[in-house]
């Protein structure tokens, strides 16, 4: 037991907690927009969705008590008993929860519902932040490695056999952590290139432009400006850069010139310009002796047989109906009564909102529930259309602090225990924010996951909750030693 | 992105930080592009609203195995408002045209605002204000509706049964609970489900797809035309037609003969495991369960104490009597307890108990004379030789769970898994129970009665019919199933394999033989047929509640069989006063088609027989 020199109330974050309040506050009055209606129960009866959220508020209050006064090593010396309990519901869920629409990840106690998945998220932070502070631990040991992906790949396995697919895509964010303790960036890098590449290749699969293949074409495109940039920062030579990009707009302009007199494939010409610049590049390597211009080649070789091996199981080894299911689990096919078609609606509503917005609970596209799960998933619609551009900027200008705080806080912490959780918790927020909001401008496919405090639910906002303050009580043990 | 010592890895923060600004940068962007720049959404949302409009398909039909219809559509209209559009009308003009009164008007408004009674209200989307309107009404109030804004006409189908018969197996549709559309996505308020039956088991087959047609409305709540112009409509997909295995006019001649008794018939075809008939008394029309009237109807049939919507075929458990007798030999046959020359005194009675009691015949008896005259105690001898005796097995407790684990081989004990909803799995006891029930103490001297099918023994009529059906194939049977054929589909593959018993084929011939023995000679006599080898085996299945249930389980012909059969009616006394000439009847319909001259008077007795429990009349 450390001795407590000053209040935990003179040491936390207090602007952490400011916007956590405005956050749930204004997430508050987005459902009631959302659930509103001219002759409805009223905002405060338990039963209507205004009225239970506000009751999940409260117990979060009770809760952020409980974290607060405890102490802050009960956090590190309990943080594998936690991960393993919560594992073990985990794994409960997949065989009792009954079949909700379709998923398995509630547990049904009584009235009462619980998604044990949204409690995963901070028992996987401590559990990684506990590995990762161990004497001796070292991303660069393969073994050291294995443990921290094993533990965030055991509770999405979990999820995944609940068959909730975005809530297991979420402890992928504990990448960025493992890149900000010393896991290479390429890792990352290739990640975010194979899906961007297998999802614009998907999307575009049909859609051409003259006679060039658009997916291609843009998949090509980013391979040949990656190249560049991969270029440019291992070796910092503005010359080099300067060849590379006269060489490319060189080759578009005089495609682009021919093309006005007889019909092009553009896939050829990027595909030329990236030989071009490969071969340029092997003469430097050669010529100057540095050998990491290779690795930039090898991404190029990488990036297009990727492209071209997607393609080819997708068209040849896949059946018809395979294809389908996995276009539309992409949110690709628009598909009337699943995911095209919502977020088309999504879209109208939050398009329909213009720049000051319809005002609060004068919505008529949430009204009149053509949103789909307009008060959970899609609970960003409601925002965009009552509160129009300045209110969806301002939230989205709130998370950035909010998330941009967390980091700043993390990297001010003293043991590498509370900088890996505090790294964990950004994350998991960054990680929401994207998907969820990319998802409900159409950005990218229909993953439904929840918008951090904003969305209906209990099990959320409590795990949200959770997750957020016990990094405010490693944080506030700082300053009080 | 570098890993080098001259790049600390602290300023992986900024890249990190990066990263969510950009994300946050781009996010605007798209808001900017979505609510500044492009106007057609905001077109879209001021001036269009759609109307999803569901297309509802037209239900699978349903045939019997010579392909007569038995269950088709009728199309029914329902009545629909939205709130929110309703704007003054006469109500007295609606109210004559609906035939109702204001006051049940203003009371079903009252209803549907009524969030305990319709949890899932809104005033934006369309409730049901009144159901099943005929097609006389539905005409007149289509002239009517412009007068009426906020009102709807919603497409329905309703079932309708060409025959009065078959009700259980048939079942019927109903407007989904709140738990339906909290499962299954596919539901919303007020649509229909199979609620039992074959519309039940095969709700997914039949029901189809529904389409969805959307349509583009001002302000005003007046339909535009089509989004799009249809692009993004789907045309409903018609239910699948299924063809059950049922022949419906041997199911009616069943339900005639079983007329004011309580019971159940069933067969079955041992070659498929396809389910000929299946009789339970009392039934009901199936067609005093649709339309308006179903809510009403439904509740006077499940008041009625003869319970004439409890499903006997297969929710009803009996002590099978001595129709398990079959299912002992095969069992010590197999355990080598006794082989078919074995021979058992009687004396009126089980010599060690002096109970069960039995009947006169020749004693000492051996296997074939034991099945044809059903002499109690040579079981009884056989279970206290199987279980009793050390030499097999190391425990009483060993013996009997070898005893059980047979019987389960043979379907019973659990559900055999039939299509239909509701099955009961009966009941085999095994030694815990029996441990649990004497304190670990006890021998086949306590538990005597399981032997002759009474006791803790609990089996259904199906189950019965399907060891008929075991003990015709010699040793294995099939899943008995009610649907033979889907229309663009197969059967599930658990209706097409074989289930061995593991009983070996030889010691199946002995029991047929028996059982042909007791048609040709003993028990079941009136069973026999002129020119059809019956096989057969009655029971008398002993009632706490009232007077013995009459059983019999049998098949035909002896040779090549082609129809297994069980037939259960309660508290009408021994076996083979109605039991047997009831499946007499059946076969012969089901061999010849139609009752011969001579048996003429037997269908007359029994058609006429009223045998109604004395505590009901």
């Amino acid at each position: 037991m450390s001795y407590r020199k000053v209040s935990i109330w003179k040491t936390v974050d207090w602007l952490t907690i400011l916007l956590y309040i405005i956050m749930v506050t204004a997430g508050w009055f987005s459902i009631c927009g959302a659930s509103y209606e001219y002759d409805s129960l009223g905002w405060f009866n338990p039963s209507g969705r205004p009225g239970s959220q506000l009751v999940w508020i409260g117990l979060s209050f009770v809760l952020i008590f409980v974290i607060m006064m405890l102490d802050s090593d009960f956090y590190n010396v309990f943080s594998y008993l936690i991960y393993a309990i919560i594992v073990l519901l985990l794994i409960a869920t997949i065989f009792l929860a009954p079949d909700i629409k379709g998923s398995h990840s509630w547990l049904v106690l009584g009235p009462l519902r619980l998604q044990p998945a949204e409690f995963a998220k901070f028992a996987t932070a401590l559990s990684i932040a506990k590995l990762m502070s161990s004497y001796g631990f070292s991303l660069t040991k393969s073994r050291d490695l294995m443990l921290v992906l094993l533990l965030i790949f055991l509770p999405l396995l979990c999820i995944l056999l609940q068959k909730e697919m975005g809530s297991a895509l979420v402890f992928l964010a504990f990448l960025f952590v493992l890149y900000r303790e010393g896991m290479t960036g390429y890792i990352l890098l290739t990640g975010l290139c194979a899906m961007t590449f297998f999802v614009i290749s998907m999307k575009y699969s049909d859609v051409t432009l003259g006679i060039t293949p658009l997916g291609e074409l843009i998949v090509l495109s980013i391979t040949q400006a990656l190249v560049i940039f991969l270029a440019y920062i291992m070796q910092n030579d503005n010359l080099l850069v300067k060849i590379l990009l006269a060489l490319t707009a060189g080759a578009v302009l005089v495609a682009y010139f021919l093309s006005l007199f007889i019909p092009i494939n553009f896939v050829w010409i990027v595909i030329g310009t990236i030989a071009a610049s490969s071969c340029y590049l092997i003469y430097l390597s050669i010529k100057q002796w540095v050998w990491h211009y290779m690795l930039v080649i090898l991404f190029a070789i990488l990036s297009i047989s990727f492209l071209y091996s997607v393609d080819y199981v997708f068209d040849e080894m896949l059946k018809p109906h395979q294809q389908m299911r996995i276009k539309v689990t992409l949110g690709l096919e628009n598909d009337p009564s699943g995911a095209g078609y919502n977020v088309n609606q999504s879209k109208i509503a939050i398009g329909s909102g213009g720049l000051m917005g319809k005002g609060f609970l004068n919505g008529t596209q949430t009204k009149l529930k053509y949103v789909p799960e307009q008060d959970t998933d899609f609970i960003f619609c409601t925002v965009g259309e009552e509160e129009g551009f300045l209110g969806a900027s301002a939230v989205l200008i709130l998370f950035a602090i909010f998330i941009i705080r967390l980091i700043n806080l993390a990297e001010k912490q003293k043991t590498l225990f509370a900088r890996v959780y505090g790294y964990g918790v950004a994350s998991i927020f960054f990680f929401h924010l994207l998907i969820n909001i990319g998802m409900v401008t159409g950005i990218t496919p229909v993953i439904g996951i929840p918008l951090p405090f904003f969305s209906y639910g209990g099990s959320s906002l409590w795990g949200f909750t959770i997750l957020l303050f016990i990094f405010l009580r490693l944080d506030a043990s700082r300053k009080e030693r | 992105m570098k890993t080098n010592r001259k790049y600390p890895l602290e300023n992986r923060r900024y890249i990190i930080i990066g990263a969510v600004i950009a994300t946050a940068v781009i996010f605007v962007i798209r808001l900017f592009y979505l609510q500044i720049i492009d106007n057609e959404y905001k077109t879209w949302a001021d001036s269009n609203a759609f109307l999803k409009k569901t297309l509802y398909p037209s239900r699978g039909m349903i045939y019997d195995r010579s392909g007569r219809l038995l269950v088709y559509n009728q199309p029914a209209y329902d009545v629909m408002l939205i709130m929110r559009e309703i704007q003054p009308f006469d109500t007295l003009d609606l109210c004559h045209t609906l035939n109702i009164t204001k006051v049940q008007f203003d009371k079903r408004i009252a209803d549907i605002k009524d969030r305990r009674q319709n949890p899932g209200y809104s005033s934006y989307v369309p409730q049901v204000f009144m159901n099943q309107l005929s097609a006389q009404d539905y005409g007149v109030l289509q002239e009517k509706l412009y007068k009426f804004p906020g009102f709807y006409i919603q497409n329905r189908t309703l079932r309708e049964y060409e025959y009065p018969n078959a009700a259980h197996l048939l079942g019927n549709i109903g407007e989904v609970n709140k738990r339906d559309i909290e499962n299954d996505n596919y539901y919303v308020q007020a649509d229909y489900s199979g609620r039992s039956g074959v519309e039940r088991s095969y709700e997914n087959v039949l029901r189809g797809e529904k389409g969805v047609e959307i349509l583009l409305r001002d302000a005003h709540g007046r339909t535009q035309g089509k989004y799009e112009n249809g692009r993004h409509d789907v045309n409903p997909v018609s239910g699948k037609n299924i063809t059950l295995s049922v022949d419906i006019d041997l199911q009616a001649y069943g339900e005639m003969l079983m007329q004011n008794k309580i019971g159940s018939i069933v067969m079955i075809e041992p070659s498929t495991g396809e389910i000929l008939c299946m009789v339970s008394a009392p039934s009901f029309n199936p067609n005093t369960l649709v339309g308006r009237q179903r809510g009403r109807n439904h509740a006077l049939l499940e008041k009625d104490p003869l319970k004439p919507l409890f499903d006997r075929t297969m929710m009803g458990a009996y002590p099978p009597g001595s129709t398990f007798k079959p299912a002992m030999g095969l069992i010590y046959l197999q355990e080598g307890v006794i082989t078919e020359d074995t021979y058992y005194s009687c004396t009126f009675g089980y010599p060690v108990l002096g109970k069960p009691a039995c009947h006169g015949h020749a004693s000492p008896l051996s296997l074939i004379p034991a099945l044809s005259t059903s002499c109690n105690s040579y079981f009884c001898w056989g279970l206290r030789d199987m279980i009793d005796s050390r030499r097999r097995y190391a425990t009483v407790q060993e013996g009997l769970d070898t005893w059980k684990n047979h019987l389960v081989s043979m379907g019973y004990g659990y559900r055999l898994g039939v299509d239909l909803p509701g099955e009961k799995a009966g009941y085999i006891p095994n030694s815990k129970t029996y441990d649990k029930l004497y304190n670990g103490r006890w021998s086949s001297s306590t538990i005597i009665s399981v032997a002759i099918g009474q006791g803790e023994v609990l089996a259904t009529p199906l189950q019965i019919c399907n060891m008929g059906a075991e003990i015709a194939n010699r040793g294995y049977f099939y899943t008995p199933h009610i649907v033979r054929n889907i229309q663009d589909g197969e059967i599930d593959a658990t209706y097409t394999g074989r289930r061995y018993s593991g009983i070996e084929r030889s010691h199946y011939e002995s029991i047929a033989e028996g059982m042909r023995a007791a048609v040709t000679g003993g028990t079941c006599r009136g069973a026999a047929l002129p020119d059809i080898a019956v096989c057969g085996k009655t029971g008398t299945s002993e009632n706490p509640h009232g007077k013995d249930h009459s059983v019999f389980m049998g098949f035909a012909p002896y040779e090549k069989p082609q129809v297994a059969i069980s037939v259960l009616v309660e508290q009408a006394g021994f076996g083979a006063t109605y039991a047997v000439p009831i499946a007499k009847l059946m076969l012969q319909k089901y061999f010849s088609g139609e009752i011969a001259p001579e048996n003429k008077y037997i269908e007359d007795r029994i058609i006429n027989t009223v045998i109604m429990p004395r505590n009901v009349l």
